[in-house]
């Protein structure tokens, strides 16, 4: 959740970030739980997981557990790996029927290649682009992250992960590490024009490439976008005036061709037409 | 932390890549836990369970009735299933260590909670 001030990623790390009082937060503030259950709600209807398949789910960064119950209610089974021990022990304490476990994700998913069917996560990817401490590159976190990931997935297995970028050099930045690990796939934007809604879902492939869903948006009737689309109707006259020189007899006729076809009123062709004249001219 | 999630755990320690697996279990404290029987879950998540890490930590938990390898056409055989269901997502360990079996390191499991915490020079590049 952004805060009034700074943004928490600016803070400091998320171990520190999340403690105890936030981690009460997140189990009390029914605004809170309403949203991150929202947000689930979204990232699972984006996975496009088959209806009735229980499907072995990674929740990234799952903190309380908050995302991990919306999963447990659609039938799934999940595991979570988060950095912050206070918000684990919130999840200990509201008995979550997935594991978790303590882990950081910029070190790598700490499992079996082909483990999970899925995986999602909700506000968590964007502290990897914070260094915390000296030694940390956010490049290589993001890269190791993606990358282990890529390979703790099944083949076609698809991650949603949402998160809240500061700009649009980080949602780059994130991407590209995502791109170089293999995955395909592009970033829905929900609510685009506003600012408090607006919702950013990164959806990867790790199969052959797919199409993404469109985001959702306040006006339903969608108007198309006030750009003209491009036809390929012109080309063959540009081609064929690209060859003449110009002044040539060649270039004469097809001008006048062409101002016949604008249906303006044009001389016949005769022998006469383009002919060479004396230099007196 | 459940035995299916302990089979499919591997370690991440720089350089150990594929030998990561499997985490050499040992438990302190262990709790049986009911949890509603899914016959589609288990039956798609036998052929990832590595049957040899499994009875090496059913073993180590002491466990009876625990199926020493998939039986044909196991899908529709619901007394195995069950029996299955049991060992993998029934069973968990709250008080214990993980070992990786190629760099010996131990990661602790609090309140059923394995910590995956690498040092700086544990990560991977």
């Amino acid at each position: 959740m952004a805060s009034r001030g700074r943004r928490p990623e600016l803070r400091g790390p998320p171990e520190l970030y999340y403690d105890k009082n936030e981690a009460r937060k997140y189990v009390r503030n029914s605004r809170m739980i309403d949203v991150q259950t929202k947000m689930a709600e979204r990232a699972v209807e984006l996975l496009c997981v088959p209806e009735d398949k229980p499907c072995y789910v990674l929740d990234i960064g799952c903190g309380t557990g908050l995302s991990g119950d919306y999963l447990s209610d659609e039938g799934h089974y999940w595991v979570g790996i988060d950095i912050s021990p206070a918000m684990l022990d919130e999840a200990l304490d509201r008995d979550t029927q997935g594991d978790v476990i303590l882990g950081d994700m910029g070190q790598g998913i700490p499992f079996k290649p082909g483990t999970f069917d899925a995986c999602i996560s909700i506000s968590a990817v964007q502290w990897l682009c914070n260094a915390n401490k000296k030694s940390d590159i956010p490049a290589k976190r993001l890269y190791r992250f993606f990358s282990s990931l890529y390979s703790v997935l099944v083949r076609g297995g698809r991650a949603v992960l949402q998160l809240y970028p500061e700009n649009s050099e980080q949602l780059e930045l994130i991407t590209t590490q995502a791109t170089r690990a293999g995955f395909t796939g592009g970033v829905v934007v929900d609510y685009p024009n506003s600012a408090k809604a607006k919702k950013f879902y990164l959806c990867l492939f790790s199969g052959p490439s797919t199409s993404i869903p469109e985001g959702l948006s306040e006006d339903t009737e969608e108007e198309k976008p006030a750009e003209s689309t491009f036809t390929a109707k012109r080309i063959p006259y540009r081609i064929a005036r690209r060859g003449v020189v110009r002044k040539s007899r060649e270039w004469v006729l097809e001008k006048k061709a062409r101002r016949r076809r604008q249906g303006k009123e044009v001389r016949p062709d005769t022998q006469y037409t383009g002919r060479k004249r004396k230099p007196r001219f | 932390m459940r035995l299916l999630t302990h089979n499919l755990l591997s370690s991440h320690v720089r350089g150990v890549g594929p030998r990561g697996f499997p985490l050499r279990l040992q438990a302190t404290e262990v709790r049986i836990n009911p949890v509603e029987f899914n016959p589609d879950f288990i039956a798609r998540m036998i052929p990832k369970v590595e049957w040899a890490a499994l009875l090496e930590a059913a073993d180590t938990l002491h466990l009876i009735e625990v199926p020493k390898e998939p039986i044909q056409g196991y899908e529709h055989n619901e007394e195995f299933l069950r029996k299955m269901h049991h060992v993998l997502l029934e069973v968990e360990v709250l008080e214990g260590t993980l070992q990786c079996p190629e760099s010996g390191r131990l990661f602790p499991i609090t309140r059923g909670i394995p910590n995956m915490l690498l040092s700086d020079e544990e990560t991977e590049t």
